[in-house]
């Protein structure tokens, strides 16, 4: 991206620089599982909201301790009301986690490309998520959910550790009590007593319902489960330029400037996080990249 | 259920995809149409096993027992699956427990009787083992992903 259209990135977003963070309010915290929890945070500085596209992150900044990259997880149609769904694994996520409603912390963003939700109108949708990876795919299914007309079949398959790791549980139910969404639910490993179904996510792809030649499919979570999801989707016909995947890497600056999270010829932050399969394809399984 | 009929559900199952008509024959003589209610035990860790099962509908359950976790969930097997290959192996028996999670319905096949039909035509037997080879590599595939414990990572 060129300096003039991080420029106007920038005014579209409100934001004078986008390397100058901008104070926002939390309003609310809900925890989701033991170490993962939500922020709703609504602008402190007078602002009307905060708009962006499925799969966009942002920076978040606890003051005089550093930044972190999170996925923005909210319903893009409701940008009054800034959502992000943080997993505590490192010092500023943890400091997040003890965040009270009234607290400030300042915010970059939106950064990176986004999941085509538009571009997919007319075809299936098949969403697949795997852990903490559900959090950037949940905007997706508001606007899809929002825009229900324009698809296909939409799928939703998602696999957590454990039953207690699962996110959004309550909106997985209710998602799974319409009639116009299949959704499709699995842990890795459960107790007898569990009734749902038991085994990698990747089970779950051979047995749901799209038609592979009209599909798109947006695939998020760790790198792994997302390698052998991409030879399941490939196995059910569907093509590389079909298929979206979020990837993660070491990001910094968020604007392609600082190098952290180069991949290959690219930069996850600017470039990505939401590549095409086919445009990565070459380089997304070399160990070396 | 007719003979022809049992073959056509046969051909249909996708355990059996690709399969020649002779094979689905010689295959639907071994078998049978079953049902589980929910809850129901299927077969028991350590059982002589005869039978396997092409699942049609509903969902079954793969479970073993350890001390001190009790009943754990290995894997859930649904519509258009197949449960049990220890038929094929010697000696010939369980290495866990199978139930029935909801009503499920499927085709039992008589795992003595095929083994029978695959000594008398290895042609027949090199075709089936291929299908059970597939399944084999899929469920290895997934077992090594459930024991890299994916969702370690540190993805938000």
């Amino acid at each position: 991206m060129t300096a003039f259209a991080l420029e106007k990135q920038a005014r579209m977003t409100g934001l004078s620089d986008p390397m100058v963070p901008s104070p926002f309010r939390v309003q609310r915290v809900q925890r989701e599982t033991y170490d993962t929890f939500t922020l709703e945070l609504e602008p402190a500085n007078g602002a009307d909201g905060f708009s962006f596209a499925p799969g966009q992150f942002n920076m978040l900044y606890m003051f005089g301790l550093g930044e972190v990259p999170i996925s923005i997880s909210g319903d893009p149609t409701k940008p009054q009301t800034l959502v992000h769904t943080v997993r505590s694994v490192g010092a500023v996520t943890q400091v997040l986690r003890r965040l009270k409603r009234g607290d400030v912390l300042g915010v970059r963003g939106p950064f990176g490309s986004h999941w085509p939700v538009e571009e997919a109108a007319g075809s299936d949708v098949v969403i697949v998520a795997g852990g903490i990876g559900l959090a950037p795919l949940r905007p997706v299914l508001y606007y899809l959910l929002s825009n229900r007309e324009k698809y296909g079949r939409i799928v939703l398959v998602y696999g957590a550790r454990t039953l207690q790791d699962m996110l959004y549980k309550v909106e997985l139910e209710k998602w799974r009590g319409q009639f116009d969404l299949e959704v499709e639910v699995t842990v890795d490993t459960a107790a007898a007593s569990y009734r749902g179904n038991v085994g990698v996510v990747t089970t779950l792809i051979p047995r749901v319902q799209f038609d592979p030649l009209h599909t798109v499919a947006m695939v998020c979570g760790p790198e792994v489960m997302m390698r052998f999801t991409l030879r399941e989707l490939e196995a059910r016909d569907v093509g590389p330029e079909s298929i979206f995947i979020s990837m993660e890497r070491n990001m910094k600056c968020a604007i392609g400037a600082c190098g952290h999270c180069q991949f290959g010829p690219t930069f996850v932050c600017k470039d990505g996080p939401v590549f095409r399969y086919d445009r990565i394809q070459a380089f997304f399984a070399k160990r070396e990249v | 259920m007719a003979m022809e009929t049992l073959e056509r559900v046969l051909a249909e199952h996708p355990f059996f995809k690709g399969l020649e008509r002779p094979y689905l024959q010689l295959l639907a003589e071994c078998a049978s149409r079953v049902r589980f209610d929910a809850g129901e035990v299927i077969f028991r860790e350590g059982e002589e096993s005869n039978l396997f099962y092409l699942i049609r509908h509903g969902k079954v359950a793969v479970e073993t027992f350890a001390p001190n976790r009790g009943p754990i969930t290995i894997q859930t097997l649904g519509e258009g699956e197949v449960l049990g290959w220890s038929w094929l192996i010697e000696p010939y028996r369980r290495r866990f427990d199978a139930r029935s999670v909801e009503l499920t319905r499927a085709i039992a096949i008589d795992g003595q009787c095929i083994r029978g039909r695959c000594e008398e035509d290895h042609d027949f037997g090199y075709e089936l083992m291929k299908c059970v080879a597939h399944v084999m590599d899929k469920r290895l595939q997934a077992t090594r992903l459930q024991l890299l414990d994916v969702y370690d990572g540190i993805r938000s």
